[in-house]
């Protein structure tokens, strides 16, 4: 049983949520300036690192809020959950 | 195998004389067994409200109506003598009344909230609830149910969203044993018949 931590409801199984992805992904500013490959990285490309990555999960069988997680890829060790517009949470440089 | 007893109140809409008659999905299904006993609750006002609980107008607008302070920790359940307010999201709850208070509550809370950022919704018929009783009913919850319903982490008095199969529901733990399920009408029979399932191995 992997669970995950909502920053609101606490403490829950993993298929109360869904997953969104990679986080921080800011939307460009001047859309209508950028080259089709800079529209293309913005809207296709991801880092899918093997290690610690910050990504989206919303908790859809409960509070139904989005959030931001870091998660190693690898362990599925969670780091840290955080509301959207919080810092992400400090990972253990061995970790890293 | 279970056999749903053809609901006895498919209604026709035939118009224009239009009689609409409260329906229940769950009329004629099997019953539990070993013990435990799950009911579903008189058709009561359901109410899906909106608004930002740290502008204190909304708060005491919301108060003036219901006489109690939308909760904001969490999971947690807000009473007073009419009205049952539950924490569904840090900006949304769910106020359960008697259906003869039900459309003065709307017009009231809109009313109070008139010129506010906030929303208020009735969903008085898209949700059923019912009730679950007996010595194991934790025990059959949990068939369904990834949370950790141990007093220590679900005490008396608490509220939680979580999963029951497929569907998502709503508990609320009113004493030991004695716990409340609301979920959506369309989900109410597979829900009642998963219980009733979970109860076989306890016996007649």
């Amino acid at each position: 049983m992997l669970i995950v931590t909502c920053p609101w409801c606490g403490q829950r199984e993993v298929t109360e949520f869904g997953y969104g992805g990679e986080a921080h992904i800011a939307r460009p500013e001047n859309p209508e300036q950028l080259s089709d490959e800079e529209w293309g990285d913005y809207v296709f490309f991801r880092k899918n690192p093997r290690g610690v990555h910050y990504e989206r999960w919303v908790h859809t069988h409960g509070c139904r809020r989005w959030f931001n997680a870091v998660r190693h890829t690898v362990t599925d060790e969670f780091f840290g959950s955080y509301k959207p517009g919080e810092a992400p949470p400090t990972v253990p440089v061995s970790k890293g | 195998m279970y056999f749903t007893i053809k609901k006895e109140c498919a209604l026709v809409p035939d118009f224009p004389n239009f009689n609409p008659v409260k329906c229940s999905p769950l009329a004629g299904l099997s019953a539990p067994r070993g013990g435990i006993a799950l009911q579903e609750r008189p058709f009561g006002g359901k109410v899906n409200l909106r608004g930002n609980a740290d502008d204190q107008a909304f708060v005491d607008a919301v108060n003036g109506v219901v006489n109690c302070s939308p909760p904001t920790v969490p999971n947690t359940v807000a009473t007073s003598a009419d009205y049952t307010v539950f924490w569904l999201g840090p900006d949304e709850w769910r106020i359960h009344c008697t259906e003869d208070v039900r459309y003065a509550l709307i017009t009231r809370l809109q009313g109070a909230l008139a010129g506010q950022h906030a929303a208020v919704v009735d969903v008085s018929d898209y949700y059923v609830v019912m009730r679950l009783t007996g010595d194991k009913s934790v025990e059959v919850l949990n068939k369904g149910t990834p949370l950790d319903l141990h007093p220590r982490a679900f005490p008396v008095g608490r509220c939680a969203q979580t999963r029951f199969g497929h569907a998502t529901v709503l508990l609320r733990k009113l004493e030991d044993n004695v716990l409340d399920l609301q979920v959506r009408w369309s989900f109410a029979e597979y829900v009642w018949l998963y219980i009733v399932d979970g109860t076989r191995e306890y016996g007649d």
